[in-house]
């Protein structure tokens, strides 16, 4: 039969020699490549306590991003969700009302939008389709969590704090 | 004598066709269809009159006619030019029109707010494909754009006159649709906006139908406003029984809540048949219409995106496997999700959903 690849190896079915018979001169030598490891630099962190560097391009949990006076950035314009490869994010727009011109920067502004950080796969397309930079991947996994409804982003949870609020506290 | 007419032959971009004498160059490209049709922003073949004022249709004449075959020397527009027999015109074979028609991309975005992420038109919007296809990457004006006030002319209707690119499509509809004509252009040059006297509200039964015509998104739809963007929506084809006009219409869909109705837009963006304000804006209920089936989107659009033609949903085969136990459901996105909740209606909100909508239990 022919092969199929060149990287066919044909198997050694001669008997032992004496030396193979022994035995023990393979095992000390797999024990001796064993041992060798342990001075070796560890391939592993002690994660919780130490944490290895990111990549500056790493793309991890979403955030929606504030301007400079603490307004929401966001308009729902939906380019992030029609971006979206895995439709993980929805949203519902509403206009802005007079006397909330200091909550949001445009006259839409989504009133709830929504990650799916079960089926997000973290390719950064939203962001990257973001007219307004309001969508970012920052350097933080999404956490981990029992229930799967906790994987469920809405608004409050995606959106980073208030610059002026927190001066107040 | 014959009573058959004369058919001018004419040639664009190279390929023959034969039109009857006063066809305009643009009708008669349109005869041939393709690429080679100029574009129009102002021009709407059921507007009498329209056409001649946005100028993206130019086009190069390059032989006048068999009798006279000099060019003409300046391009012309295609929408208020006859043919005459003979008649070779340049489109996209000519890199003069091409640019030519760059620089009037550039002078009808010259004032044009970059506000698609908020107007409603984004995705519909003949002058983001025009600019998309014809336009430069960037603007050279320094300048500050010209501003108005958004203007509720009627109460179903949203005026933006800050992104009007002044085509009067709007202005011929209501005059050749409508009774009584009530809205119009006020002012001149760089001042000129459409405007109705004293904001008086605009009541006729078609007046809607200056929404659809409008090829930017200065006229919108008040009760569809922010509501969603077109390319999350389904359009299906529809008709009802409608004593004013035709019924014919498109319903843009989610689920079963009807968020707009518009009328069936031919490949050039014109409407087939127009129709009446209480079939656009009072008819949002699916049981109302008799839904034909899908709309036929051209797959370069943005609506057609995310949107599943022909596929096969495959059989649930848990159930079987599991002897008849249905499978233990982990989560119901609906007991989670603050989007979609069903007690919000918001194809049922009167005008644009507000922070107290969403507020409410």
């Amino acid at each position: 039969m022919q092969a199929l690849t060149d990287r066919v190896k044909p198997v050694d079915r001669r008997p032992l020699t004496f030396m193979e018979k022994l035995y023990l001169p393979a095992i000390w030598k797999g024990m001796a490549i064993t041992f060798k490891h342990i001075f070796q630099k560890k391939a592993t962190v002690s994660y919780p306590e130490e944490k290895r560097p990111f990549s500056p391009v790493f793309r991890g949990l979403h955030i929606l991003n504030r301007d400079e006076e603490g307004r929401e950035r966001c308009t729902a314009c939906g380019l992030c969700a029609v971006a979206c490869p895995a439709e993980a994010i929805t949203m519902e727009a509403a206009e802005r009302k007079p006397g909330e011109e200091h909550l949001y920067r445009e006259e839409k502004y989504a009133a709830s939008y929504e990650i799916n950080m079960l089926r997000c796969i973290f390719c950064g397309f939203c962001e990257e389709a973001c007219p307004k930079d309001a969508i970012y991947l920052t350097e933080t996994f999404a956490p981990a969590n029992y229930q799967r409804k906790g994987f469920i982003y809405g608004k409050e949870d995606l959106l980073i704090p208030d610059p002026k609020e927190k001066q107040t506290v | 004598m014959s009573e058959e007419k004369k058919l001018f032959k004419v040639k664009i971009d190279n390929i023959s066709v034969e039109v009857e004498p006063g066809t305009t160059i643009l009708n008669a490209a349109r005869r041939i269809g393709g690429d080679i049709v100029p574009p129009a922003m102002c021009y709407y073949s059921k507007l009498e009159g329209s056409g001649g004022k946005c100028r993206t249709c130019l086009v190069k004449v390059t032989k006048g006619s068999d009798a006279d075959p000099r060019p003409i020397p300046k391009l012309v527009a295609s929408c208020r030019t006859n043919v005459m027999d003979g008649m070779e015109v340049a489109n996209i074979t000519s890199p003069e029109v091409q640019e030519a028609r760059k620089g009037v991309v550039e002078f009808l975005l010259l004032n044009h707010p970059l506000d698609c992420p908020i107007c409603d038109q984004a995705g519909e919007c003949h002058l983001q494909d025009l600019g998309y296809e014809h336009g430069a990457d960037g603007t050279r004006y320094e300048f500050k754009r010209r501003t108005f006030e958004q203007v509720d002319i009627g109460d179903k209707i949203k005026l933006h006159m800050t992104r009007c690119i002044l085509c009067y499509r709007c202005v011929f509809t209501a005059d050749q649709l409508t009774n009584r004509r009530e809205h119009g252009v006020l002012g001149r040059g760089e001042a000129a906006e459409i405007g109705t006297y004293i904001h008086k509200a605009l009541d006729n039964d078609f007046i809607g139908n200056v929404i659809d015509v409008c090829p930017v998104g200065a006229l919108t739809d008040k009760t569809f406003r922010f509501k969603n963007r077109v390319w999350f929506l389904k359009p299906v084809d529809a008709h009802r029984n409608c004593d004013k006009c035709c019924g014919k219409t498109v319903l843009w869909m989610r689920g079963d809540e009807v968020f707009r109705v518009t009328a069936r837009k031919d490949q050039y963006g014109e409407v087939e048949e127009f129709i009446c304000d209480t079939c656009r804006f009072e008819t949002k209920d699916a049981k109302a219409w008799t839904i034909e089936g899908p709309r036929r989107i051209d797959r370069h659009s943005v609506i057609s995106q995310s949107h599943y033609v022909g596929t096969v949903k495959p059989k649930e085969t848990i159930t079987d496997v599991m002897d008849g136990r249905s499978p233990r459901l982990l989560m119901d996105i609906h007991s989670v999700s603050q989007v979609n909740r069903p007690e919000i209606d918001l194809s049922k909100i009167e005008g644009p959903a507000h922070s107290d909508d969403f507020k409410k239990q």
